[in-house]
Order: structure tokens, then sequence, then C-alpha cells
């Protein structure tokens, strides 16, 4: 069986190595593709980067015009005699070329902000982060004791969760307006939002998880002498903590999910405003790489937490591959 | 040579085993079922799962509770266990109505029962530690018991790094460390390897001679329940009923010898009586759409 074959077996396993391989290649592949449409001249680049703006009066070096529009002025220099325009092929403004965005990472950092009393991008990148968490702990705080309970106790559950599955089907953005008229147009409604976004799927996934925690080790329990709360606290809790674990690391995704939504209500902050300025200014390098910032946090967190999660619960033999 | 037609009766019993069941019944009576009933409803009406089961377990008894699938073997022993509430009838224990799960009633379960998150030595101080006779004593009691089923080098290992056997006897200590009145066991051994049985089966009947402990042990296993009960249960199914009450004829101590006796030939000669019938004719029907075999092979080509 040669090598591809062996790949395309159904349900093959791979080895670490071919892992790390093939996971660095899931995220070379855009990038190639990026540098593919970006680097060579002939495919796509609809646009003319004029270089010399020859005859032409409205032409300006540095700007970018159609490529029809360029051959007609060009054609329409030759027959007039005048100095012709040059140019080179050109992606639009809303595609910069991947050294432009790498370059970006840095200067963002670095540039100055427009106004003078304007937050740098690592402080919007905080305010983003703190957003995040205290929407995310409001929500654990409240969503995963109920979870627990309801999945433990039938009667609670059942009296809570038709109505979170209900109250989940409204979209958190859609409570921006009251969010303000409640809290402010501060940092308030933001947190709010996140909060909306996820304390209802909080529910539902904890009360589900703690429901498939396996019967035998309560029961065991149960003939050991254990009574009432101590079940929750000495057996539930620890039982379920390693899916609980897993879960929250989940929720957490969903959450950074709901960032962007929640800067964008009430006064403009964080890495939002960052990216709607520098989109208003036309510097689409600092818009691709801010959102790439958001993306590389998000999901860097989410590998710390599951070789944490690893670490943290041995016996857990599912959380092996996630 | 003389097998099948001079083995005694399963009723008789030696001087010596007569006069243990005398001294047996003379201790008090642990455990005490009266008409326990247990009806749950199901579609097409209520499913009688248990119906007027009797009995009486003595002090230091062994008992086994036997039965073909479905017979509500596990549903008797989960309702002594309090895990489960009958419908009607009486659950003594020493006398007074039991209430839901306790300490009283330890259990041993067959799948996997043991708290994944402590560690072994952990998992054994967990009774005590719930039932108010935490910290140093619960430490002490919890590696003489260790010991005793021959795994304190496992104190600090975490269960799943332990085979199935050892889970068990972690699972048995666990279960008697708290003390408890009497030992269901549900089936514990059924999902062992035959060779990991027998050792349980040795090491269980070595604990249960040298502690006061009373075992009611679930099995379907003909041999594990003559070779380790004083009386075994047999119940029928559908619904469940007790259908025989039979006090073991072969010696103790028993051991691997006892298997061939004459006497636990004929007590599983019983059982089986009892448990799998002999078929009823087939019907004409049935005989005719019987399944056989058309030879596919050359004519001098034979395994047999």
């Amino acid at each position: 069986m040669g090598k591809t074959s062996k790949w395309f077996a159904v349900r093959a396993e791979l080895n670490t190595r071919e892992r790390t391989i093939f996971g660095i290649g899931s995220f070379l592949l855009p990038i190639l593709l990026w540098c593919i449409v970006s680097y060579t001249p002939f495919i796509w680049h609809p646009k003319v980067l004029v270089e010399d703006p020859g005859g032409v009066d409205y032409f300006q070096v540095g700007m970018l015009v159609d490529k029809s529009v360029f051959i007609d002025e060009f054609a329409k220099m030759q027959s007039q005699n005048l100095l012709v325009p040059r140019g080179e092929p050109a992606n639009p403004i809303y595609l910069p070329a991947p050294h432009l965005v790498a370059k970006a990472f840095y200067t963002a950092f670095t540039t100055a902000p427009e106004q003078k009393d304007s937050p740098w991008l690592h402080e919007s990148l905080w305010h983003s982060i703190k957003i995040i968490f205290w929407g995310f702990v409001i929500s654990s705080l409240f969503g995963v004791p109920l979870g627990i309970i309801s999945g433990t106790y039938a009667t609670l559950g059942r009296l809570n969760e038709p109505f979170i599955e209900f109250f989940r089907y409204l979209p958190a953005p859609a409570f921006g307006a009251l969010a303000v008229a409640v809290l402010g147009i501060y940092d308030g409604p933001k947190i709010a939002i996140i909060v909306i976004g996820t304390f209802f799927q909080q529910v539902l996934i904890v009360a589900n998880t703690t429901r498939k925690l396996d019967a035998t080790v309560l029961e065991a329990a149960l003939t050991l002498g254990t009574r009432g709360p101590r079940l929750l606290t000495r057996v539930v809790v620890p039982g379920i903590l390693p899916d609980l674990f897993r879960d929250q690391r989940i929720l957490l995704g969903w959450a950074w999910t709901y960032l962007i939504v929640a800067e964008l209500i009430g006064t403009s902050t964080g890495i939002t405003w960052f990216i709607t300025q520098q989109a208003r200014y036309q510097h689409f390098d600092n818009v691709y790489a801010a959102i790439m910032m958001i993306g590389i946090l998000g999901f860097g967190t989410d590998l710390l937490l599951a070789r944490l999660g690893r670490r943290l619960f041995p016996w857990d033999r599912s959380l092996d591959r996630s | 040579m003389n097998d099948e037609t001079i083995l005694p009766s399963y009723l008789e019993q030696s001087e010596a085993v007569r006069s243990r069941f005398d001294r047996i019944k003379q201790r008090e009576v642990i455990l005490e079922v009266r008409n326990l009933c247990k009806r749950f409803a199901a579609k097409g009406g209520d499913v009688e799962a248990l119906r007027d089961i009797n009995f009486k377990v003595h002090r230091r008894e062994f008992i086994c509770v036997i039965g073909p699938s479905g017979c509500g073997k596990s549903t008797l022993v989960r309702t002594l266990a309090g895990l489960e509430q009958h419908s009607s009838g009486d659950v003594l224990l020493d006398g007074k109505p039991v209430q839901g799960s306790g300490q009283d009633r330890g259990m041993v379960f067959q799948g996997y029962s043991l708290f994944p998150w402590l560690t072994v030595k952990k998992n054994v101080m967990f009774g005590p530690e719930m039932n108010g006779r935490g910290g140093d004593e619960a430490e002490r009691d919890a590696r003489l018991w260790l010991e005793l089923v021959g795994l304190e080098k496992f104190a600090d290992a975490y269960p799943h790094q332990l085979s199935g056997g050892m889970r068990q006897r972690v699972a048995i200590a666990r279960a008697l460390v708290n003390q408890p009145r009497i030992l269901l066991m549900d089936e514990p051994f059924g999902a062992l390897d035959a060779m990991t049985r027998a050792k349980m089966q040795a090491h269980l009947l070595d604990i249960w001679r040298n502690i006061d402990i009373t075992v009611l042990f679930i099995t379907h296993d003909l041999d594990e329940a003559i070779f380790l009960a004083d009386r075994i249960l047999v119940l029928k199914a559908h619904p469940g009923e007790v259908q025989e009450v039979i006090e073991v004829p072969v010696p103790r101590p028993r051991s691997a010898v006892s298997f061939s006796s004459p006497e636990f030939r004929t007590t599983k000669a019983r059982l089986e009586e009892l448990i799998h019938p002999a078929t009823v004719q087939e019907s004409a029907e049935e005989q005719v759409i019987k399944p056989h075999m058309i030879r596919f092979t050359n004519v001098t080509d034979n395994v047999e």
C-alpha cells in the first residue's frame, strides 16, 4: 500500500509527526493562496497602481485605478501624443499583500494614534480582553452552578431549561439598545451583551454534561452513605470537572465571537474601535493585522487551556485528542 | 463411570453440613424481606418486576441470588441497597425498615464504580469521611484494608491505572472499610476473565471467613453460585418470584476440588433444571424449517 492510499484509508490514525506536518500545512495553505494572489501579477490584480501619471491630469502617484480606466487613459494619451502614464498591476486596497500585513503587526503597535487622546493599540487590545474576561466570568458565576443544579435535580432542571431554551434563540445583539438604556454607554452594555450571548448556552451545556455523569459513580457514593449536598460537592462536581473544563473552553471561544458586536454598542472601544478607525483611513493592512490578532489571541488561549486540561485531568481519556 | 444415575439428591446433607446450617439458623436475622413487590409502568400496562419475595438472611451467611436474564436479580439487589423504591412489602435490616441508601448496606457494582479523580487510598477513605470518621483514623483503616486486599503498593495510584480485578478489589475494600451490616454484590466478577474471576472468588471467601460480614451475591454463573453460597435463592422471570431456596450441601471449606464432588454436581443439576428447563417439543412447522447444511466441499476433504 503506497503512502497516499495509507493516508486515505478510512478512519486512518496519524502519528504525531504527521499530525504536526498536516497541522502546519493547514495554516500554510491559505497563506500560500494569499501569496499567489498578491505576488503573481497575472492572477487577478484588477487595478493598476499609478507610478507616473504622465499627462493624465487627475492621476497621482500611488493612486489605484481600474485597469479599464488606465487602459483608456493610456490610449488617450497615446493618441494625443502626450506622456503616457506608467503603472503596475495591483490588487484592490482591501487585499494588502502578506508582507505588508506582517509589517503592520509591528507598526500598528508603534505608530501613535491619529488623534491625540485616542488609545494606543495595546490599550485597545487590553480593553477588549477585559470586556471578554468580565463577560465570561459573570456568565459563568451564574451559569455553571445553575447548569450543575439543573442537571442533577430533575425538578429544577425542568423548571429552568424550557425557558432558557427559548431565550437562547433571542439574538444577543438585539438587546443592544436595551442594554444601553439600562447600563449606560460605556463598558456596561458591552459586558451585558457577552453575558447574554454566553449565559443561556452555558446553562444548557453544563446541565447536559452533568447529566452525562456515570450513574454508577453516583450510586456507589450513595451506598457509601453520602447524602444531600455532599453528593453535589464531593461527587458530581469532581466527576464532571474534566468535561466542565472542556465545555468552558468551548464557551469561551463562543464568547470571543460576540466581542466585535458587543464593542459596537454604546461608545466604540477596544479592538473594534481600532479596526473601524483603520478601515476609515483605508489602512487595511492594520485591519487585517488586528483581526488576526483577535484570532491568534483566542486560538492561543484555547490551545493553552486544552494543554492545561490534559495536565490537570490525567484520568479522562476523552481529552486525549480534543 | 457411575455418574448420573447414582447422584444423591441435592436435599441430602451430611452431618457436618446439617449441623452447620443449624448453627447458622441460630444466629440473628440481619436482613428480612417480606412480601416485596416492585411494579413499574410501561407501555401496555404495569410490569411486575418482583412479586412477593420473601426470605431471611442470617448473620455471616453467604447468600447467592441466581436466575435467568430479566428475572429481576438486579432490581432486587438495588431495592435492598435503597437505590430503587419498592412498590409494596418490607425490607428490614436488623428489624428496622430501610430508608433509601446508606452505609449500612454496602454495595459492589459490576462496572467501573471507583471515583476516577481520587487515588485508590482516597477512594477507600471516602466512605469513612462521609460518615464522620475522618482524618487519621480513616487513613489508617484505608491502609489496613488495602493491605488486606493486597493492594497496599497501589495506594497512590489512580483507578485508570489498575486492571479490572484490582479495581474490584478496591471496590470491595471501599465497601467493607465502611463497616456495613450487609455487603450486596451485583455480579461483581462478571466483567473479569475466568482466571481473575476464580482468584477473586477465593479472595472473597477468604475475606468472608475472617470478618463479621454477611454477603448477598447476585450472579448468573451457576458454578460461582454453588461455590460461594451457603444458600441459593433461585428466581424465575416474568414476574420475578422466588422459585426455590436451596441449601448448598457442598461441605466447607471449599476448593477447586469441590467442583467435581457429587454434592456440587447434583446441586448444579437441580439449578439447571430450574433455570433452563427442558425445551418443549417443537411443533411440526418448526421442525420443517430447521436449518440444514448442504455439503459444498470435495468428497475427500473432511475435517472430522
